[in-house]
């Protein structure tokens, strides 16, 4: 359904435009192309999406676009800030970076760096780096930019600096967006189904089951999440392996997060029960299941829709909080939280600034998600 | 009223349950025992346990029963204040966590009351002067308040201070303070260092009640009641004030349960960065030492005190608002 709605768009787009015909339109359009039409209209809400669009894009790229091995350590390059790009060589098109020159301060100890404004390394696009798995199947060594000579320390790109290990933070920063904003779609895809599940019978049936259900769902959010978050992540053994520990995280965050969707579910079949489409089919004789699915999911879908996305921030908070505070996912695995765990104290942030970059995509895709979200809840409802 | 007060005491005390349970399953979580882990530090200190020695422990303790009786047992020694020892600290928990629990009630308490001074004027003036400029920016400070997780906001304002001040701006007292006992002057000093964290704790919830209150109130101030009021000649405040505001505090009173919950949950983790001595840092250096016995009870104590401030919360409210005490459910 909804691709014909995206289908059809084009088409639609020109009817839209031609006026007249736009009202004759809304009358035969679906619900969905209804719904589209109402968020096209709303200039925050695709922007945002937009935005969503490229992050995914990155995580599925995210290799692609590293310029460095994210694991690859080299203590003679630590600390080095971002380095400028320079996108014109005289008056010409061209790009390169400046050579830098790292050395050791003897009365402060620190890894300072200067630059060699004489030479210039160029940058190249599809050069070749590390190998890895495109989409995880086709071997490659190619990435869309990066210098040819990754092997002198002098001569390399690192256009957000590296970490104290000397890790390069922009290949880094690439994995840990793969990896957070995958956790925050898995994490949503367990509280839906929970929220779902419990919402709907609390909606559906009633009675005790809904008193129940919502007693339980008032317990939950009086509780503090982080505090009891916290206390379940540290029981994750330490030696369990990235990927176990990965899944961990997510379901003990989603354990919690499905209240809100619950609440949502519970209160659109609360209000579409009664409904006469809804008891039309019953008295036509459907059966439960048909009522649900056939009858009452496709006016509630939508909203759910909303509400997921709406939800998603509070889930990439949550992981980014956790695996800030160690308690989370932990090195080597690499998520928006993990890498701002360096920048943990007032001298690592006011030495290297540049450490608490990992802090922009996180603020970036919670507000994409949240306008997206109001947009979408808008748009919901495209008959009001 | 009274019926009002006996369904909220009913369920703060099941509420009270459930928290007592997980944190007890907290506890018991990680792989070994309280004995294995005492074992292990009184090994640390030379002293030799044998298996045998170990096992009457455990018989002594309990440890070998299941887990309900375990945890009854558990509960009635809570029930009492005892909460048992902290293996990091070798202290009795009560002792360790005492003053810090204060302190964290203390910076929840600032937080509420700064959420509240700062979203209902806030609130009203967005929705009185909707799309003027003042209205757009604070929507827009609003936005960001939601997005910015509140321990990047801690983070980057400890960064200004040491660029701007060169002063270290975290901690909840100055040194010649810190370990004082209480008097005048180190309450003054607590006031003095406790709003940073408190309206860095209040700008999430803040931005939440700003974008509620100023739904609410333009839905009210579109209605014929308040054409009415202005038409008998009601000055503009008075018209607002009188019934508007009122009906459009509405979401105040149905957020305040959750209100709390988020405060202390964000609290731990800006205590940490901003190395502020509430339970906190506590509680993440017992969670990462995996001292659960001191770690389950900070939970439950956390717990606990967010139930007992959202009863206390819910009682006022129902006090002011006479819809809160109607309500039959």
């Amino acid at each position: 359904m909804a691709e014909d709605a995206v289908g059809r768009d084009a088409a639609a787009g020109a009817a839209e435009d031609a006026g007249g015909r736009a009202s004759e339109n809304v009358y035969v359009a679906s619900q969905w192309q209804l719904m589209w039409w109402r968020l096209r209209r709303h200039r925050l809400a695709m922007g945002a999406g937009v935005v969503l669009i490229a992050m995914y894009v990155v995580v599925i790229f995210a290799d692609f676009l590293a310029t460095a091995d994210p694991f690859y350590s080299e203590a003679a390059r630590g600390e080095m800030p971002p380095q400028r790009i320079h996108f014109f060589d005289g008056f010409r098109p061209g790009l390169y970076v400046h050579p830098v020159e790292g050395r050791r301060d003897l009365t402060t100890f620190r890894r300072v760096y200067e630059v060699d404004t004489e030479t210039k390394t160029p940058v190249r696009l599809f050069a070749r780096g590390y190998e890895y798995r495109l989409f995880g199947i086709i071997p490659t060594d190619r990435h869309l930019f990066g210098v040819d000579a990754p092997m002198r320390a002098e001569e390399h790109i690192f256009i957000l600096g590296t970490d104290v290990q000397g890790r390069d933070m922009w290949s880094r920063l690439m994995i840990a967006t793969r990896i957070s904003m995958s956790i925050g779609l898995v994490s949503v895809a367990i509280s839906l189904f929970l929220g779902v599940l419990l919402g709907g019978m609390s909606g559906y049936y009633g009675g005790w089951i809904d008193v129940t259900i919502q007693r339980v769902i008032e317990i939950l959010r009086s509780i503090p999440t982080i505090p009891l978050w916290m206390g379940i992540a540290a029981a994750v053994p330490r030696d369990w392996s990235i990927i176990r520990v990965y899944f961990a995280i997510t379901i003990i965050i989603s354990l919690i997060g499905w209240t809100t969707l619950a609440r949502e579910v519970r209160g659109r079949f609360l209000s579409l029960r009664e409904e006469d489409f809804v008891t039309a089919a019953e008295l036509a004789g459907a059966s439960q299941a048909r009522v649900i699915f056939r009858h009452m999911a496709p006016s509630f879908t939508s909203h759910i829709i909303a509400a997921t996305t709406l939800a998603l921030p509070a889930i990439i908070i949550s992981e980014t909080s956790l695996s800030f505070l160690g308690l989370g996912l932990r090195p080597p695995a690499i998520s928006w939280g993990v890498l701002l765990q360096q920048a943990q104290n007032v001298q690592a942030v006011a030495l290297t600034p540049w450490l608490l970059i990992p802090a922009v995509p996180v603020i970036v895709a919670v507000l994409a998600f949240n306008f997206l979200g109001d947009g979408l809840r808008d748009a919901a409802d495209p008959y009001g | 009223m009274l019926a009002f007060i006996a369904r909220r005491f009913v369920l703060a005390l099941i509420t009270t349950w459930a928290i007592s349970v997980i944190s007890f399953a907290i506890i018991q979580l990680p792989p070994g025992d309280y004995v294995t882990a005492y074992v292990a530090t009184l090994l640390s200190t030379g002293t030799q346990v044998t298996d045998e020695e170990a096992a009457n422990l455990r018989e002594q303790y309990g440890l070998d029963s299941p887990f309900p009786v375990q945890y009854t047992k558990w509960v009635q020694q809570v029930a009492q204040g005892n909460f048992g020892l902290s293996m990091e600290y070798q202290r009795p928990v009560a002792d360790v966590i005492g003053d810090r629990l204060f302190l964290t009630a203390a910076l929840a308490f600032a937080s509420v009351v700064f959420t509240w001074i700062l979203a209902i004027p806030i609130g009203i003036y967005s929705a009185v002067k909707q799309y003027s400029v003042g209205d757009y920016a604070f929507t827009l400070i609003g936005f960001l308040g939601l997005a910015v997780p509140n321990f990047l906001l801690a983070l980057v304002l400890l960064y200004f201070g040491f660029v701007f001040f060169n002063a270290n701006i975290g901690g909840l007292f100055s040194p010649e303070y810190a370990d004082a006992p209480y008097s005048v002057g180190k309450v003054i000093d607590l006031l003095n260092h406790l709003w940073l964290p408190a309206i860095i704790l209040a700008v999430a919830g803040t931005a939440q009640l700003i974008r509620v209150l100023r739904a609410n109130l333009l839905d009210e101030l579109r209605k014929p009641y308040v054409v009415t009021a202005r038409a008998k000649g009601l000055s503009e405040w008075r018209v607002i004030m009188k019934y508007p505001f009122r009906v459009a505090l509405n979401p105040l009173i149905s957020t305040v349960g959750y209100l709390l919950p988020l405060l202390v949950s964000g609290s731990i983790i800006i205590s940490v960065v901003m190395s502020l001595p509430t339970v906190g840092p506590m509680l993440l250096r017992a969670l990462l030492a995996q001292d659960m016995f001191l770690a389950g009870p900070i939970i439950m104590l956390i717990g606990v005190m967010t139930v007992i401030g959202t009863f206390i919360s819910d009682i006022l409210l129902a006090w002011i608002d006479p819809r809160i005490r109607m309500e039959i459910t």
